[in-house]
């Protein structure tokens, strides 16, 4: 089964351009001594490929979230290697963005909207007459125009996920890294952010990591959809979505290939 | 108001009765003066400007000595509420230290120093870094990790996560342990002068009490407690960190 899946998702395809990221015999695990030792993800091996929206599903406390925080930087391997266009992550970098699932953490209470967004902006050292077209910009383009000067706490989460979205995009990164970002929000946030989401890296042909535990919403955004099995996590499957773009919440949904789709990765999850 | 009126009834009895009765001779003690005389003497000072004066020198000394002790205890706060291994490191070496009473350094300070603002400052600062740097190490181990990852993802460098991230972060509670080293500041500023420094409030009132001017003395006790009352008052209202980080949380 492993074989099968490296061959599937490392295959010489990839191998004939760079791949965007890729994880090498990645493991991990917590606990220095034997007994406590505990392995989270073994033996990963993925490649993520230039411009593609890759999802990654899986139970829950499967390591999803652990996975894509080794893509960031923010965790490194305890054997393997994580690469980023070739060199090495040795830890976090501007040009891997990554958006947490606990919007609410995430973001500087202390400043407004615009200021949160600027963050990043300031973070490279650019003048704050430079700044201010670049957030208005990503304000209206994020749809938060009337909040720039709110503050996250006096805004409802699926508007605090937009303005981490934002400040991501004020980043200027090469791939997005989204850690089950909608997870949190009432259906229709959720499928109003799905969509703007796929706008976005449609427009720009950004690579995107996307961690979900919803299936549907994993087909319904990938490219390709990467199966995680539960303790320690391994890739168990990768699927290649052959869904029409653009994407409609309707007619997508009810194509037969989708729900084929859904039907083969349910059946996956549920025997692990 | 009401709340007010009924509040000073004692001290106005207290003050009247202390008038009355040394009148008519019923007090004779020395270090008693009578309540008129005081605020005589208070009003004399405070024209000819040698009560301002000194309030001045012991404000500069206490100040000084107190904004050495933020810096210091603000950015090795910072270092060690982010470094478990350096804290644990550095822990004990905080605890030998502190309960030293800052005034026993008095001797060696003047040894160092001399007399003048250096000494005295110096031993403000020693007793007022304490509670700053207790509470900032908390106040920057309590902060949301998530938000030092973002810091970590901007690539930072420490600076910028201090002056962006951790303290305003850190802010509300560093706040309390400015206010708590404040007092702290005005109360060792005054005690070095009374021991030994030459120099301000402490001083005055030595000299008050050695020329036998208990009037004088009185009214400049009767001034620490507007001091103390109106900078207390200040601190609740706007706290010393506002001023200091109010740039940092745009």
């Amino acid at each position: 089964m492993q074989v099968k899946a490296k061959q599937t998702v490392g295959g010489g395809k990839a191998a004939a351009t760079t791949p965007g990221m890729s994880m090498y015999q990645v493991s991990l695990s917590y606990g220095a001594s034997s007994p406590e030792r505990r392995l989270i993800l073994e033996n990963i091996t993925l490649d993520v490929r230039e411009g593609e929206f890759l999802c990654i599903v899986g139970p829950s406390g499967s390591g999803k979230t652990t996975l894509l925080r080794m893509l960031s930087g923010l965790v490194k391997p305890t054997t393997g290697e994580v690469r980023f266009r070739g060199q090495v992550v040795s830890g976090p970098s501007r040009e891997r963005a990554i958006i947490f699932q606990d919007y609410s953490k995430a973001l500087l209470p202390w400043r407004t909207v615009a200021g949160n967004i600027a963050l990043s902006l300031e973070a490279e050292g650019m003048r704050p007459a430079d700044q201010q077209p670049i957030v208005a910009a990503l304000l209206s383009k994020m749809g938060i125009v009337r909040a720039a000067n709110q503050f996250p706490g006096q805004l409802s989460g699926g508007m605090q996920q937009r303005v981490q979205i934002a400040r991501c995009l004020a980043q200027r990164p090469k791939i997005l890294l989204m850690d089950e970002p909608f997870g949190a929000l009432d259906a229709m946030t959720r499928q109003a952010l799905q969509d703007e989401i796929l706008i976005l890296s449609g427009e720009q042909r950004m690579t995107v990591v996307f961690i979900t535990h919803d299936l549907e919403e994993a087909i319904y955004l990938g490219d390709r959809v990467v199966v995680l099995g539960d303790t320690p996590a391994r890739i168990i499957e990768t699927i290649d979505v052959d869904l029409p773009r653009p994407r409609d919440q309707l007619t997508t949904r009810e194509d037969p290939r989708f729900l084929a789709h859904r039907h083969r990765l349910f059946g996956l999850l549920r025997r692990h | 108001m009401k709340r007010i009126l009924i509040g000073s009834i004692l001290p106005a009895l207290f003050i009247a009765s202390w008038e009355i009765s040394s009148r008519t001779g019923l007090l004779t003690l020395e270090s008693l003066s009578r309540p008129s005389d005081i605020l005589r003497a208070g009003i004399a000072g405070l024209a000819d400007g040698s009560i301002l004066v000194a309030t001045g020198q012991t404000f500069e000394t206490a100040l000084f000595g107190l904004a050495v002790a933020a810096v210091a205890g603000i950015i090795a706060g910072a270092v060690l509420g982010l470094s478990p291994v350096l804290e644990r490191v550095v822990d004990p070496t905080i605890e030998a230290l502190r309960p030293i009473p800052a005034v026993a350094f008095i001797p060696l300070a003047l040894m160092m120093f001399g007399f003048g603002i250096s000494m005295e400052a110096t031993i403000v600062a020693y007793a007022c870094v304490w509670p700053i740097l207790i509470v900032t190490i908390s106040a920057v181990k309590a902060i949301e990790p998530r938000l030092l990852e973002v810091a970590d993802t901007l690539e930072m460098n420490f600076v910028e996560r201090l002056r962006k991230i951790i303290l305003p972060a850190a802010f509300v509670r560093i706040n309390v342990g400015l206010r708590v080293a404040t007092g702290i500041a005005l109360v060792v500023a005054v005690t070095v002068e009374i021991v030994l420094n030459p120099r301000g409030l402490g001083y005055s009132l030595m000299l008050a009490q050695q020329s036998l001017r208990v009037d004088i003395m009185y009214a400049q006790l009767l001034w620490l407690c507007v001091i103390g009352y109106v900078l207390n008052a200040l601190l609740r209202n706007i706290g010393p960190a506002s001023i200091v980080l109010s740039r940092a949380g745009r």
